[in-house]
């Protein structure tokens, strides 16, 4: 599950415009200075690196499964969806 | 300054294909948005909108005409025709000269470039038909318009996103105030329930799967609609010599920039223009009794403008009714303030506010009294008309009893 890791990291970076080193797991998105554009391209981007659906809905970020609190748990919530096949 | 009088209203959206039984449905708080019908609709994942249902355009229009009419033409010319007739105006002479048409689209013949792209695209044509280009263009259905009611003055189209049809109405009001033109026919119209435009809205994650709830805590965002509205902008007195039914006075409009952010709404942009109108009006805010929101739905537009309204109206915005009739009609973008217009008449006119419907839960943010689900009789003298669009263009329109 690391590559999805690796991934999910590469592409927040580069949203940020920022190191990938640089995106640690208990970063926040605001602490990355990605906001609700970059929140929504970034998602765009999981989509289709991963080939999955993810439920979310700016109107309602923290309703569904889908958790965007830190990087972790954006890490840990695309590995759900890719051992979903979703 | 001259005065403007509303002599004319014309609409075809999903609560009905004229004016009265839009009013109709409004009153009675009806829901007209349901699953689209529209071709590869399993491939989309927003799959409801306030469509226009059982219509047959070859009723109305012959195959040639057809042939020229995207799906938004054919809403404004529908919408015009009701409204010219209303008016009971005939276009001659001087008076054509000085009459024109000005009209918001947000997308323009939308439905002519689904069509086409699939056909170039998918399904791999070399050859489209020749109309192409000028069923397409933003400017189609103000020019049939013009060429339908022989309309030779001043004509144009307004495309700023939602806020097209409120900045369409607002520049055929200060022509006539300022005298260039004697009757502006003006509203807006829009038909973006393709393919292509629902995929399109679905990227920003702002569209709801289920219903459109403006103001309400549980609300999950926007639902595009499709349709138009039209008006007859007259000359008051002008109006008045002829003897004409006089629906509602148009007294101010404002526009402002955010100059912020392309999607999200900003409080001070809002508050700027809906102050502007009122001064353009010269209008106390204890003077609004009814506003006519922009009320999308989403989580952003309904606490912004229920804060900028807070800011304007001070005291006065707990006294004062604004619903989003969008909950009922959807969201038709560059036509949504025609049709929203509609409402602020019916307030006017017939003493009847039109409710906010889905309202379930009441937000701490959107503190107003929204008109909750059940339309209200309430005399009102004068109305607001909000329309905030993407790109931070605001446009307020104020009307006042006759």
């Amino acid at each position: 599950m690391t590559d999805v890791a690796g991934k999910v990291r590469e592409i927040l970076a580069e949203q940020a415009v920022i190191d990938v080193a640089d995106v640690t797991d208990d970063a926040s998105l605001e602490d990355l200075g990605i906001d609700s554009l970059g929140l929504v391209e970034s998602i765009f981007a999981i989509e289709e690196a991963f080939d999955v659906q993810v439920p979310f809905n700016a109107n309602e970020p923290d309703a569904g499964d889908f958790d965007i609190s830190s990087v972790a748990a954006i890490i840990t919530a695309v590995e759900g969806l890719v051992a979903d096949g979703r | 300054m001259k005065r403007v009088a509303i002599t004319g209203q014309g609409t075809i959206n999903a609560l009905g294909a004229d004016v009265t039984t839009t009013k109709v449905a409004m009153r009675e708080g009806r829901n007209g948005i349901g699953e689209l019908e529209i071709r590869d609709v399993e491939r989309l994942a927003v799959k409801i909108g306030g469509q226009i249902k059982n219509y047959d355009p070859e009723a109305l229009f012959n195959r040639q005409k057809i042939s020229l009419y995207d799906r938004f033409t054919q809403f404004a010319l529908i919408s015009a025709r009701e409204a010219i007739a209303q008016a009971g105006l005939a276009f001659h002479g001087e008076l054509a000269a000085r009459s024109g048409v000005v009209l918001g689209t947000s997308g323009g013949g939308m439905q002519t470039l689904d069509e086409n792209y699939r056909s170039v695209y998918e399904e791999g044509k070399n050859r489209v038909h020749p109309f192409v280009v000028p069923k397409l263009m933003n400017n189609a259905a103000a020019s049939h318009v013009s060429m339908e009611f022989n309309l030779k003055g001043p004509s144009f189209t307004v495309a700023t996103a939602c806020s097209s049809s409120n900045h369409a109405m607002g520049q055929a009001f200060n022509m006539i105030r300022a005298g260039m033109a004697d009757v502006m026919v003006t509203g807006g119209s829009e038909s973006m329930l393709c393919f292509g435009g629902v995929k399109a809205w679905e990227g920003l994650r702002v569209m709801s799967r289920d219903a459109c709830r403006p103001f309400s805590a549980n609300r999950n965002g926007m639902v595009q609609g499709e349709g138009a509205a039209v008006f007859v902008f007259e000359d008051y007195e002008h109006a008045r010599a002829r003897g004409a039914e006089i629906l509602a006075e148009v007294v101010g409009f404002a526009m402002t920039s955010d100059a912020a952010d392309i999607v999200m709404p900003s409080k001070q942009g809002a508050a700027r223009a809906i102050a502007g109108a009122l001064k353009d009006a010269r209008l106390n805010p204890e003077d609004v009794g009814y506003i006519n929101a922009h009320g999308t739905g989403t989580a952003a537009n309904d606490k912004v403008e229920c804060a900028a309204v807070s800011d304007v109206f001070g005291h006065h915005a707990d006294d004062l009714m604004i619903s989003s009739t969008k909950s009922m009609h959807g969201h038709l973008i560059g036509g949504t303030g025609a049709v929203e217009l509609l409402a602020c008449i019916m307030a006017l006119s017939d003493g009847v506010i039109a409710p906010t419907i889905n309202y379930d839960e009441p937000d701490p943010e959107c503190a107003l009294d929204v008109v909750p689900n059940v339309a209200r009789d309430a005399d009102v003298q004068v109305v607001l008309s909000n329309a905030f669009a993407f790109g931070g263009l605001n446009a307020v329109l104020a009307l006042r009893k006759v």
